[in-house]
């Protein structure tokens, strides 16, 4: 009962936090030097005072802020993002052809990094000091230091041009026909590069995290009884120490997680991955306002549904966290 | 091996009879039907509808699809596209064009002059600005006798109208899809129906745009291949690792860094032309704030022009990709003088212009706004501050983005920036516009944002577009230029030479003025 009352003020508060975001977006994008109208007279690098007004008057630019704003709420509301300045495709669209590919490309890189950043943290914790543990996190500190593009790029001139072992860019082979199996697992191929790229960063976290957070379990009283009592050592990592030191880890999760949708501009850019942070990207310099809201709000939306998921998950992860409202 | 020399022999035979036009590259061989091509479409377009977006790749991707009356050779002479002949009358008012018959649009119906009616007097006069002016200024009436001829009659005299047919300024839209519905919203936008050699099969936005061959195109045989790719590739490295992997076989000019430009050209299995770009031959300059000091004054404008080493920056910044410019109209363009004010480079003399202008560079500090395309413009702006400071005045460099850039320049909110204009064959068409005292609009970004005034310069323009003699337009021109040199209403820096770098086996990509924004009807791979 009390996870449900949780839960029920949890979501009110998480449609106000929402609609807050879209209401500050909608005023901060104002901020912005240039409209749309000017942006696509610089692109065609023609426009008089005509054409410029038909586009502002088209794209609703020509009436007061507060009726944009009311109107693009409403819209909103009854689920309609609108329409790109831009592509002139409504904006659901855009935003739904694009999701997909980035949250495989995320999701992939998301459990690429946890487990990978977990397994090398215990491996780190449980032989500290020894060599495994130097190399471990000496990698980790690199990783954790070096520019996400810079990585990027080594991997394209070592596995691409060097090696040329995995594709440089694309989702998939284009022109291949390519379906079922097939293509599942030429989407792999290709997704390799871009996955360990964007993980790498997370990965060298896990595996700080959760090398600390063991090392300061098993300094613990009750290891040490484990270990009086003759437990295997395997065991004891296993059963008595990570599971206690996996909650900063769970923690970190969330917020990649959090990160799901918005966190891969870069990374999407140099594998010219046909995913949405492009598309945010792109909208931004282009001031294609209602596709730069609308990524904002399904960015916003899914930061809110994963925080909620995750307070609702410590309590699985650890029974001895309350859920309080 | 026989095979060849019998290709050949045929060959010769065919050149002893002057039967091959000299343009025709690799016309020793047989051309081959089939195959795809790969290309690079950066950035990608908004949309393919040529008549509502004329952006560089639009231009590209959509030249396959959509047609114009006419087009232009290399050196500007005007070849039958959808209009497979014409004539002009001798007062230069009546221009009349006949058309291809058998035409068909990609969707089945018959491609007729009503459809050129359409686009020229609803369609183009409503959304296309360049188009627009011309209809209102010289354009009296445009009508259609038959299903075969278009006749414009102008209510004066307008000596760059017959370059006002090519593929970004005249595109013809099929009447039965725009008449009567909103143009801009068209749902049909997003699925173009054109006459072109190719149809749109799919468009997978941010992966690649995809063409396969129109089995109706109205030239006989034609295209040769089957299928065209336009990749996207946001970053430019990547552009530059698809060509050479053989992802992608053509890089369009400004598709990778000048730097890269060098590299893959020297590849085995590439080959490089730069031409293909007469018709639009852009031209860079340098944009300075006539309304208020320093630049209002034109002994600092000249000293402007004397600080800059155009050599150094055509061959430093931009790595050898264009030749210095002389004169506000490109080499390569109808009217340009040789006879202009020359601005050598020359520290002295600039410093002694400045000195005599007896300007205070601090009480005046110049934002230099440079043009947000990349590195090769940050790289220019940094060169021009520095050479700027060295004859004293104060400068200080403002970042922005392409909005802001836009913007900027549309409220004259800047002292210095850079830009880079399409000539369009003719002055009329390109040029004249960032010099009529009647462009000087705010609020619009691509006029005479600087505020040049010259009444003379107004009339000389007016007189060299009104010409029916083209003796006439000459002569006007050519004093509009010594006169624009002389006040240095803008500062000409060069005219850039964009690379296109293929695959040694592509035939015939670059065979007009306009490059590879022409139909590629011709285009075979020979492998």
């Amino acid at each position: 009962m009390r996870t449900l009352e949780f839960l029920a003020s949890r979501l009110g508060k998480a449609v106000l936090v929402v609609i807050g975001v879209v209401v500050l977006n909608f005023l901060l994008i104002q901020l912005a030097p240039g409209d749309p109208a000017a942006v696509l007279a610089g692109e065609a690098g023609a426009g008089d005072e005509l054409y410029l007004a038909q586009l502002r008057e088209q794209f609703g630019l020509d009436r007061p802020l507060h009726v944009q704003l009311l109107s693009y709420l409403g819209n909103v509301l009854s689920g309609d993002l609108g329409y790109s300045y831009r592509n002139q495709v409504p904006v659901l669209e855009l935003i739904a052809d694009r999701l997909p590919a980035t949250l495989l490309l995320t999701g992939s890189a998301f459990v690429f990094s946890l487990v990978l950043g977990v397994l090398l943290g215990i491996l780190a914790a449980s032989r500290r000091g020894t060599a495994a543990d130097t190399v471990i996190m000496t990698g980790a500190l690199v990783f954790y230091a070096t520019p996400l593009f810079w990585i990027a790029l080594m991997a394209v001139l070592v596995f691409s041009i060097y090696l040329p072992w995995l594709p440089p860019f694309d989702m998939e082979t284009i022109g291949a026909g390519y379906t079922g199996w097939r293509r599942a697992l030429d989407i792999a191929h290709h997704l390799v590069l871009p996955t360990v790229t964007l993980g790498l960063f997370f990965t060298a976290t896990y595996a700080r995290i959760t090398r600390a957070s063991m090392l300061e379990v098993m300094s613990l009283d009750f290891v040490k009884t484990a270990r009086a009592k003759g437990v295997q050592q395997g065991r004891i990592i296993r059963r008595h120490v990570l599971r206690n030191a996996i909650l900063p880890v769970f923690t970190l999760a969330s917020v990649q997680a959090g990160q799901l949708v918005g966190g891969a501009v870069l990374t999407e850019t140099v594998f010219a991955w046909p995913g949405i942070g492009r598309l945010m990207f792109d909208a931004l310099f282009q001031r294609d306002y209602p596709v730069l809201l609308g990524v904002f709000l399904v960015t916003a939306i899914m930061v809110v549904l994963v925080n909620l998921a995750a307070d609702l998950l410590y309590r699985i992860v650890d029974p001895r966290i309350e859920t309080a409202a | 091996m026989r095979d060849t020399t019998k290709r050949l022999l045929a060959a010769t035979a065919i050149l002893a009879l002057g039967l091959v036009p000299a343009a025709a590259q690799g016309s020793a061989e047989e051309p081959r039907a089939g195959g795809v091509l790969n290309m690079i479409a950066q950035p990608e377009p908004p949309m393919l509808m040529v008549g509502l977006n004329t952006q560089g790749p639009t231009l590209y991707v959509g030249g396959q699809i959509y047609q114009s009356l006419l087009t232009y050779g290399q050196n500007l002479e005007v070849l039958p596209s959808l209009a497979k002949a014409w004539t002009v009358s001798d007062d230069g008012l009546t221009y009349t064009f006949t058309l291809e018959d058998d035409v068909r649009w990609h969707d089945g119906e018959p491609f007729t002059s009503a459809d050129v009616v359409f686009t020229a007097d609803a369609f183009l006069r409503e959304a296309h600005p360049r188009w627009r002016h011309i209809a209102t200024t010289y354009v009296d009436s445009i009508e259609a006798p038959d299903e075969q001829t278009v006749v414009f009659r102008l209510s004066k005299p307008f000596s760059a109208f017959i370059y006002a047919f090519e593929l970004s300024s005249f595109p013809v839209v099929p009447r039965h899809i725009y008449e009567g519905t909103d143009y801009r919203t068209n749902p049909a936008n997003q699925t173009p129906i054109g006459t072109g050699p190719f149809k749109l099969q799919e468009w997978r936005r941010g992966s690649y745009i995809h063409l396969v061959r129109n089995e109706d195109y109205w030239k006989e045989g034609l295209p040769l291949l089957d299928e065209l790719y336009f990749r996207i590739i946001p970053d430019s490295a990547s552009r530059a690792v698809a060509f050479e992997r053989g992802s992608v076989d053509v890089l369009r000019g400004g598709d990778v860094e000048g730097f890269e430009v060098r590299r893959l050209s020297g590849l085995p299995d590439a080959q490089t032309t730069t031409e293909g770009w007469e018709m639009y031959s852009p031209v860079v300059f340098l944009q300075m704030n006539l309304r208020e000091p320093p630049f209002d004054d034109v002994r600092i404008r000249k000293a402007v022009m004397h600080a800059l080493d155009r050599d150094f920056i055509v061959e430093n910044v931009f790595f050898g990709l264009g030749e210095p410019a002389t004169s506000p109209i490109a080499s390569t363009t109808r009217f340009h003088s040789e006879d202009t004010v020359a601005y050598p480079y020359d520290l002295d003399e600039a410093k002694r212009l400045v000195e005599e202008a007896g300007l205070d560079a601090q009480a005046h500090p110049v934002r230099l706004m440079p043009l947000p395309y990349g590195s090769q413009w940050d790289r220019l702006a940094e060169y021009v501050k520095q050479q700027l400071e060295d004859i004293g005045l104060v400068v200080d460099i403002r970042g922005v983005d392409p909005g802001g850039w836009s913007q900027a320049l549309s409220e004259w909110d800047f002292d210095v920036t850079f830009n880079f204009t399409y000539q369009y064959g003719d002055p009329a068409l390109g040029v004249a516009r960032h010099y009529l005292s009647s462009n000087i609009i705010k609020g619009t970004p691509f006029g005479n944002n600087q505020g040049y005034d010259n009444p003379r310069v107004d009339e000389l323009f007016l007189e060299a577009a009104g010409a029916v003699d083209l003796q006439e337009a000459a002569d006007a021109y050519a004093e509009a230029q010594t006169i624009l040199t002389d006040e240095v209403a803008l500062g000409w820096l060069f005219e850039m030479r964009n690379v296109t770098i293929m695959r040694d086996d592509v035939r015939n990509l670059v065979r007009t003025g306009i490059g590879v924004n022409e139909a590629m009807d011709e285009v075979w791979l020979d492998r």
